[in-house]
């Protein structure tokens, strides 16, 4: 019979982690919900023995079990409750070995919970290279626990760890931090309230329900009160005995001790990389070259998902008996998909960019020389990496924001990330530039295209940290403000950890925003594919001699096939909700062509683009020429109003600045609704965002007219 | 003396924090009493600073590092 047991990984952040975790799960991994909880686990399975799997769940790094950001809270969640279905039969805590004493405060912590816990010393190279060593055989008496040195980047020592996991013997609780001095009865009645028998797992739960106004908060705030038991006091008593506990063993178990403050490696490189005048400017530098390889290496595979699409759905389109299932697979889920995939090439490079910084260690350098300029504007340091990773998808990017810890600041960087843009947003600025300016426009050495494009860019950026400096002023808060952060020692990537992480980011954004954009783009076609009053059938039947005549050349067939899908397109429901909000949109110079695209863009924004080939009849078969044919014809056209162009300068700009502002993504807010827990704040920034776009539109629209 | 007022390269030991609610914070991120620290580098702006600890880098705020009081040796 399979044996299963569930194991978890806990230590500090940049303490190998994640890197020992790839290198016992592999790929083989997700991350899922709790049942019936918004907390998300990061899972994978090994393989132990012939009979024997272990589950093995990755929490998020964390400094102490008094968790003060939203990722810390995972690892809190997760620890506190025996019953859960999830919990742990071991702990494997990684600590960084060149930083052993502060990474054994967690441990200690942990240990004390009454889980039974193996120690594994990571970075054993590192801490040499510092000077320091340790006899391992007298560091397990000392702690009490199996201790195990690994190289999790290296891949060194996992098979012991495997091998321990098997062996029943080593599964040995220890327990570090007296409780002597707590009021017994307390702590007794303590344990009752929270229904733990481990008396240190009951107060330390107790202290966080109380602090964190979690269930049970009232009845142990009461008891607190009653004994007069002061919470801070006590972590701060425990912080530090635990501290002196694990200099005495720490002390005792180093071999020698040649480690004085001094300069490393790493402080030559900050030195550089971190200058109080070009740290800042070797950012932007780097910054524009990782732009400019997202831009020049992404058209190639792009171009091959789009021939790929293309040739699917094609295949479907001839094989597959016409009729209404036909159109539903076509144009609502392989439209939608195609829709999904098309953003897969720019997002995975852009990611892979972060990625290698992250890992390498430079993100938090940038993070420490951008905090003051963010200051202002009400967010942190910290929040520079959604921000940027906004530009490729705003989904992943709003994940990215949990390791915050102040509310306030966090709320905002996910307030305003959906203003920075996303990769969705770039089809419809290529076309609505193109339609302004000719592609082969030079100013300078400077293409103008591109110059216009990397105008939209940095509006989006400055829209993005105005509204952040407005929300400033109306968001509370009650938490203090502090940005204290480690700057890790600079290493060396890992090829294997960029591949999954980017697996992981690139998953959010596919089956995260992907299944909605699918959702969505199904719900879209049926706005578009039927309509009131029997219209559409009208459509179809005046164009119904002209396309089944086979004396009428097949070239006027297919032009007429065209036009009447456009026709269609204008009876359906989606050109009724077109035409009803045409009033609305008019002051922004669009008619209810327009209309339409905006709605479908909820999928996703570039569903414009689709949109618009479609109203204008165009053979949408996602070539070049669909660009340059869309906008010949969204050229000619004439509104039969004014007699002029539909599409002047100033409604095209107006276009552009409402597409920068609007939110028309139903990923992002659902993606908000679940990382605030609320649906208060995706109704407020759909809604701030919205009146954003439509203001900044109606005055380019003015000006420009 | 406090933190914001070393300067490059000098080395002090932390005697208190006297902001109670960083303290806890900042004990778990090691900077607790007894320890030796030193200025390292200072960000665009002069804030935050990054100071070494004996066994890490931890990057604060003036604001914050204001309510670190230190004694710096010789």
């Amino acid at each position: 019979m399979q044996k299963e047991i569930t194991v978890a990984l806990v230590g500090n952040p940049n303490c190998g982690k994640t890197s020992l975790f790839n290198a016992l799960t592999g790929l083989n991994h997700k991350v899922s919900n709790f049942a019936g909880t918004t907390v998300e686990k990061k899972t994978g399975e090994t393989k132990l023995s012939a009979g024997v799997k272990a589950q093995i769940i990755d929490l998020p790094g964390t400094y102490s079990l008094y968790p003060k950001s939203a990722d810390e809270l995972v690892t809190y969640e997760i620890l506190r409750n025996k019953a859960e279905n999830n919990y742990p039969d071991l702990v494997i805590f990684i600590a960084d070995a060149s930083n052993l004493k502060r990474n054994l405060l967690l441990f200690s912590q942990v240990a004390d919970l009454g889980v039974p816990i193996i120690l594994c010393l990571n970075m054993m190279d590192v801490a040499e290279r510092k000077g320091i060593r340790y006899d391992l055989k007298l560091l397990e008496k000392e702690l009490g626990v199996p201790i195990f040195a690994i190289n999790a980047r290296k891949q060194e020592g996992i098979d012991n760890i495997k091998s321990a996991l098997l062996n029943d013997k080593l599964r040995i609780t220890a327990q570090y931090y007296n409780l002597d001095h707590v009021n017994a009865k307390m702590l007794d009645e303590i344990c009752k309230a929270t229904d733990k028998r481990n008396k240190y797992a009951a107060l330390q739960f107790a202290i966080n329900a109380s602090s964190l106004l979690s269930e049970k908060a009232q009845r142990i705030i009461k008891l607190f009160e009653k004994y007069s038991f002061d919470t801070r006091k006590f972590q701060e008593d425990e912080i530090l005995s635990r501290y002196h506990i694990i200099e005495t063993t720490v002390r005792n178990a180093r071999l020698k001790n040649t480690s004085q403050l001094k300069n490393s490696l790493t402080h030559k490189v900050d030195e550089i990389l971190t200058h109080r005048y070009w740290g800042i400017g070797i950012f932007l530098v780097l910054l524009l070259l990782v732009f400019q390889a997202m831009f020049s290496w992404s058209s190639y595979p792009m171009d091959f998902v789009e021939y790929i699409f293309g040739l699917i759905s094609n295949y479907i389109e001839t094989q597959m008996p016409k009729g209404i299932l036909n159109d539903l697979m076509v144009q609502g889920i392989l439209a939608g998909l195609s829709g999904v995939m098309i953003f897969l090439p720019q997002i995975i490079i852009l990611f892979l960019f972060i990625a290698i910084l992250e890992d390498v260690g430079y993100m938090a350098r940038v993070g420490f020389m951008m905090d003051r300029i963010m200051r202002p504007f009400g967010m942190n340091g910290k929040s520079i990496v959604p921000l940027i990773s906004g530009m490729a998808c705003a989904v992943p990017s709003i994940m990215a924001s949990r390791n915050i810890e102040n509310k306030k600041e966090r709320l905002i960087t996910i307030l305003v990330t959906p203003l920075m843009s996303c990769s969705a947003r770039l089809p419809v600025y290529t076309l609505l530039i193109g339609m302004l300016i000719p592609d082969t426009a030079k100013w300078g050495p400077f293409n103008v295209h591109g110059l216009v494009l990397m105008l939209m860019y940095l509006i989006g950026f400055v829209a993005a940290i105005f509204s952040a400096w407005i929300f400033k002023f109306f968001i509370k808060q009650k938490q203090k403000n502090y940005f204290i952060m480690e700057l890790p020692s600079y290493k060396m990537p890992v090829f294997s950890n960029l591949m999954i992480t980017l697996y992981e980011k690139a998953g959010a954004f596919v089956w995260g925003a992907g299944k909605i954009i699918v959702a969505v783009s199904v719900v879209l076609w049926v706005l578009a594919s039927t309509g009131p009053h029997g219209n559409i059938a009208k459509v179809e039947q005046k164009f119904a001699s002209t396309i089944n005549n086979d004396t009428i050349p097949e070239t006027l067939r297919e032009e007429a096939k065209l036009q009447m899908n456009s026709q269609k397109l204008e009876a359906s429901y989606a050109g009724e909700f077109g035409k009803m909000i045409e009033p609305a949109i008019r002051p922004l110079g669009f008619d209810w062509k327009i209309g339409i695209a905006l709605l479908t863009s909820l999928a996703a924004r570039e569903v414009f683009v689709g949109t618009m080939s479609t109203i204008y009849s165009v053979n949408d078969d996602g070539g070049e020429e669909t660009f340059s044919n869309i906008k010949t014809k969204m050229q000619a056209e004439i509104n039969s109003q004014t007699g002029k162009p539909s599409y002047s300068l100033a409604t095209i700009l107006s276009l552009m600045i409402f597409y920068a502002f609007a939110l028309q993504c139903m990923s992002t807010i659902a993606v908000v609704k679940k990382e605030t827990h609320s649906n208060k704040w995706p109704i407020i920034q759909f809604v701030y965002m919205t009146v954003l776009a439509y203001a900044s539109s109606f005055l380019v629209f003015t000006i420009f007219t | 003396m406090n933190l914001t007022e070393l300067k490059f390269g000098q080395k002090a030991i932390i005697e208190r924090v006297t902001d109670d609610d960083l303290s806890l914070k900042l004990f778990e991120m090691g900077l607790l009493p007894g320890e030796t620290i030193m200025l390292e580098n200072v960000a665009p702006f002069g804030d935050p600073i990054a100071v070494l600890l004996s066994e890490s880098k931890i990057c604060i705020r003036l604001q914050d590092a204001g309510s670190v009081q230190i004694k710096p040796i010789d």
